[in-house]
């Protein structure tokens, strides 16, 4: 346990140590923004055409629902963000020990195979969830000028925390599998872009392996989170998403020692 | 302390070593010595529990690599070929890390770390970024990581390599002391290291132990063909008379010395023959001025060995 957390600490240095983590985290916090901000000002602009509607035709202004209009597709947003920004952040977990001969040090003393691979995965959420700071204060500004709903908010964020875990867990199992970066982030987004449109190609097959399809895709997993809507069903797919990941990597870990 | 039983590892069919087997006493410290490529990295990286063998067995600080990895990664510090740096984190921090992985417990660890930062000769750079020091220091930052812990065993892979000569002789001096209280193997293709740091010698060539003694035992072995070294002043007949005498004389060369005219025979002999030899010049009237046996260093061994396997080969 010690020596996970070793592992993390140091996991974390490496992020926060280099340039690549301020790139990463500036780029996803101007994409969430932009993003935001156009969100909102649409939003905003809707609301106000109605409500000079209503003025002028002398009808009950309509109910906008923030929850619904806003805060639902935002949520679906930061998900596709994350798909993109997710690889550049798994990329160097696993493949740098290769590339720099740690692994020789890492196999060389005491730590288990497990160890390793829970102290980076942890590290890699960690990031994931620092990088997510700066949404919740655009979230908290719709809180301070508006009365949206907090449910749906906590819930989308339990459901891209549990998405971004998914996509963490298949990122360092590709980057486990190279020593070359470039090679783990392009692997990991083809996985988690993989996993994400494998959907659409349930309405082209049949009716047994539509339903497979559809229950592998990640976004369908994450609809209901971001409506408000906290199903086990979907919390169970996520963690089992990435306990797979994370197998994965374990055993991919092991076989290198037997390979070398 | 180390046992190590015909060990064999193929990487898919080549053969890297072939049944390796020596012994390590306790505080020992063993030159593993052989030209690149000879299976001096493999060994050590079985014996770490890096990587398996293909077949065989290995017993380091009394634990099976098979049976008991953990407990042979408790007691083993290692340094690898390339010493595994993160270059982003300061060498403190390194050390601190490692220390931790290692399991040392946390009211040991800022000690430990500093008796290895100490030990490595590390105090002035311990606060600097790892990748920003030269190669010599980044080696040295290598081996203060195997120091942690206080390891029964170090296993050290070329420990020298990229140091400039005066951080050779100090490493050198370090490995010496480190003998004794830790068993230490080290492998390197530079001889005069192990004459200098090594009781014991194996010398691996293509993945064979060819041969594994003391230094001064293998020179001794040589010396089935012992050389002896003449320098005379007098006629050069009468002294071909007089070596025609001995048979026991394998192999003769003349030099003939500008400096003073004298002139230098270098014998091959198959036994002891000074005190014969020295008798029959002074009899026969040449002037003698040198006569003396002459060892052959560990460098002339390690060529004889390799090659011979060389010519077998072709």
């Amino acid at each position: 346990m010690k020596k996970m957390l070793a592992i993390y600490q140091k996991e974390l240095k490496h992020f926060f140590y280099s340039p690549i983590a301020y790139i990463v985290i500036a780029a996803f916090t101007v994409l969430a923004g932009i993003f935001f901000y156009l969100y909102l000002s649409s939003f905003v602009e809707a609301a106000f055409m109605d409500m000079i509607r209503s003025q002028q035709f002398r009808t009950p202004p309509q109910k906008f629902n923030i929850n619904l209009q806003l805060i639902r597709p935002y949520f679906w947003n930061l998900a596709l963000i994350s798909l993109f920004v997710l690889p550049l952040v798994t990329m160097r977990l696993y493949s740098e020990e290769k590339k720099l001969g740690t692994v020789e040090l890492l196999y060389t003393t005491p730590i288990s195979v497990s160890h390793i691979v829970l102290g980076k995965f942890l590290a890699g959420l960690t990031f994931y969830l620092v990088m997510l700071v700066p949404t919740v204060v655009f979230q908290a500004l719709l809180f301070v000028y508006g009365n949206p709903e907090l449910g749906p908010v906590l819930s989308g964020y339990l459901g891209l925390i549990l998405l971004g875990s998914a996509f963490i867990a298949g990122g360092l199992f590709i980057s486990s599998l190279t020593e070359n970066q470039i090679i783990a982030a392009i692997g990991g987004f083809g996985l988690a872009l993989l996993l994400w449109v494998i959907g659409w190609a349930a309405s082209f097959s049949g009716p047994g392996l539509a339903k497979v399809l559809n229950y592998l895709s990640v976004i369908n997993h994450f609809e209901d989170f971001a409506q408000g809507v906290i199903d086990s069903q979907h919390i169970a797919f996520y963690v089992l998403l990435s306990a797979v990941g994370i197998y994965l990597t374990f055993k991919s870990l092991e076989a290198i020692r037997w390979r070398a | 302390m180390i046992e190590v039983k015909n060990l064999t590892r193929y990487y898919g069919d080549k053969c890297a070593i072939n049944n390796v087997s020596f012994r390590v006493e306790k505080g020992e410290v063993l030159g593993l010595l052989g030209p690149n490529a000879a299976g001096k990295t493999t060994t050590m990286r079985i014996l770490t529990c890096y990587m398996p063998p293909t077949s065989g067995d290995a017993w380091v600080a009394g634990y099976n690599i098979w049976d008991a990895p953990m407990e042979v990664k408790k007691r083993i510090g290692y340094l690898p070929e390339n010493p595994p740096l993160y270059f982003d984190l300061r060498v403190s921090e390194y050390l601190n890390f490692v220390a931790q992985i290692k399991g040392v417990p946390n009211n040991r660890i800022q000690s430990q770390v500093d008796s290895a930062i100490e030990r490595a000769g590390l105090t002035k750079v311990a606060s600097q970024v790892i990748g920003s020091l030269s190669k010599g220091y980044k080696q040295r930052v290598g081996l203060a990581q195997a120091l942690l812990n206080d390891p029964d065993v170090l296993i050290l892979d070329e420990p020298t390599v990229g140091l400039d000569p005066r951080q050779i002789i100090e490493i050198r001096q370090l490995i010496k002391n480190l003998g004794g209280d830790h068993t230490v193997i080290l492998s390197t293709h530079i001889l005069p290291e192990v004459e200098m740091t090594c009781q014991r010698v194996v010398i691996i060539n293509e993945g064979q132990v060819v041969a594994q003694d003391t230094p001064e035992n293998l020179t001794r072995r040589l010396r089935g063909t012992e050389r002896i070294l003449l320098e005379l002043d007098g006629d050069t007949r009468t002294v071909e008379q007089i070596l025609e005498r001995f048979p026991q004389i394998t192999r003769r060369e003349v030099e003939k010395l500008s400096s003073n005219g004298h002139v230098r025979y270098a014998l091959e002999v198959s036994e002891d023959i000074r005190n014969q030899l020295a008798r029959a010049v002074v009899e026969s009237g040449v002037n003698l001025y040198e006569l003396r046996s002459e060892a052959y260093s560990l460098e002339d061994i390690f060529l004889h060995l390799t090659t011979k396997e060389e010519e077998a080969v072709a």
